[in-house]
């Protein structure tokens, strides 16, 4: 194994090179490429990478353009995983018959994708992978939406969001489902890693990213990526939103070693009402109307649910 | 390549974006990297800009957080200092002065046509109500 990247703190963090490059075209504000660069940073080993259909994969490989300082492929919405998966079998096979040229430059192998396509569109092929054991890394760019393509519904929405397949309106709070729990499925494949994730966390991510370069196994990481476009919130936000994300513990921070071991690895010190949260978008706005006041007393109690099933997994060992 | 029509592309593409051979891609900095044409570094968003950052470094700590929250890789950091802000790929998302912890800011957002020299001469002065 390649020596891991020493990050003290921030400081000696930004005297890293960054392989991702500006002038994409993503919004102004989007945090997609604010999760890309705490990934691609983690390391300074060299990096073979994907990116499935989606924002970021449309937004930065624009003919003649990439934004790209690495290895990286793009074939379809299903099948970032499988593509990074293929590389990753063949750079195995190549080495075991003393077939590299530079055999001790351990690259890792890291597959973009969003929640569309890895929660639904993507989802047997991620899950493959995990079962066949690459040593790879999955990353999901959660922000809960199609974005891409307009904002439809995805099984990560969740329920009262509003979106262009489910939208709010006189019949309807919009999304009906709950949200997938994608970490449990993917740590039941008993892969060595997986977490949740968040870019206003730098410190706690670049740990649970250096931690999955470190094992040999899949990885599985979800990061939570607050769109101003579908989520509806001012540009200047997204960290805001993020810290909202993390405190109000929607998105609770959390590592699932070997499919039991359960980690939480963030507590926040003031815990924030989730209808902050809410409050914050303009995808949740129709929720405060009299009528549906009761969903966010639900929202609540969903998530302090959640919360409390957590710690007993982690108390438990489970 | 500005005028290929949209049927006359290639199916697939490789697209290599440094000339020559680059063995320490993390360890060589922008400004030490021969970027071609194809990377989006030659290329510039500074016409998305409806306000823009002006920095002002006399309140600057160097904290970084800026540097990290940056979407735009814009946030020119030069040994452990930050150095001033990249024009050509900032988007003016606002992202920076929301996460400066300075008071007054080290960073604020002004119209696109706006004079630096003239703002920077009337930055706000320190608010005592904040802590
Ligand atoms: C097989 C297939 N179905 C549908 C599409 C159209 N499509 C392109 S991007 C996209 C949405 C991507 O959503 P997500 O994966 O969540 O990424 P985001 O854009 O939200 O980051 C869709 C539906 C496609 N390219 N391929
Ligand atoms: S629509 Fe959302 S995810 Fe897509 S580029 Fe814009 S902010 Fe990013
Ligand atoms: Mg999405």
């Amino acid at each position: 194994m390649s020596e891991m990247k020493k990050i003290k703190n921030l400081k000696e963090f930004s005297t890293s090179a960054d392989r991702f490059e500006g002038a994409n075209l993503l919004c102004p504000g989007c945090a997609h490429s604010i999760i890309v660069r705490e990934v691609l940073n983690a390391t300074n080993d060299d990096l073979v990478l994907s990116a499935s259909t989606g924002c970021l994969e449309v937004c930065t490989a624009v003919y003649p353009y990439t934004s790209w300082d690495a290895s990286w492929i793009h074939i379809g919405f299903e099948n970032g995983s499988t593509a990074v998966a293929g590389a990753e079998a063949m750079y195995k096979a190549l080495k075991t018959k003393g077939r590299l040229k530079q055999p001790d430059r351990n690259p890792k192998f890291v597959s973009f994708a969003g929640d569309g396509a890895s929660y639904d569109i993507g989802f047997q092929w991620i899950s493959g992978c995990m079962e066949r054991g690459h040593n790879i890394m999955h990353v999901v760019l959660d922000n809960e939406v199609y974005a891409n393509t307009g904002g439809q519904r995805s099984s990560s929405t969740p329920i009262g969001s509003s979106s262009t397949t489910a939208p709010a309106g006189r019949v309807s709070y919009g999304e009906k489902k709950n949200k997938k729990d994608m970490v449990a499925i993917m740590a039941s494949h008993n892969i060595p890693y997986a977490a949740q994730v968040a870019p206003n966390k730098w410190k706690d991510m670049v740990k649970k990213i250096q931690h999955g370069f470190a094992v040999d196994g899949p990885v599985f990481i979800n990061a939570v990526s607050p769109c101003t476009t579908e989520w509806k919130f001012d540009p200047k936000d997204t960290m805001h939103l993020t810290d909202l994300s993390t405190d109000s513990l929607v998105f609770p921070l959390y590592e699932i070693i070997d499919g039991h071991e359960l980690n939480i690895t963030y507590r926040p010190k003031d815990v924030v009402p989730v209808e902050e949260y809410l409050a914050a978008q303009g995808r949740f706005k129709h929720l405060f109307k009299d009528e549906y006041k009761y969903l966010i007393k639900e929202w609540q109690e969903r998530v302090d649910a959640q919360w409390a099933h957590l710690n007993r997994r982690e108390e438990a060992r489970v | 390549m500005a005028n290929t029509g949209w049927n006359e592309f290639e199916i697939g593409a490789m697209l290599r974006t440094f000339e020559g051979k680059i063995d320490d891609i993390a360890g060589t900095l922008q400004e030490d990297r021969a970027y071609t044409q194809n990377s989006s570094f030659s290329a510039s968003v500074a016409d998305w800009r409806i306000e823009k950052p002006v920095f002002n470094k006399d309140f600057c700590i160097d904290c970084q957080f800026c540097w990290i929250y940056c979407p735009d890789i814009s946030i020119i950091s030069r040994d452990k200092k930050m150095i001033g802000v990249d024009m050509d790929h900032c988007k003016g998302c606002g992202i920076c002065v929301e996460v400066c912890p300075t008071n007054p800011k080290s960073l604020l957002m002004f119209s696109e046509q706006a004079d630096e020299e003239a703002e920077l001469a009337q930055w706000p002065a320190k608010d005592k109500e904040k802590k």
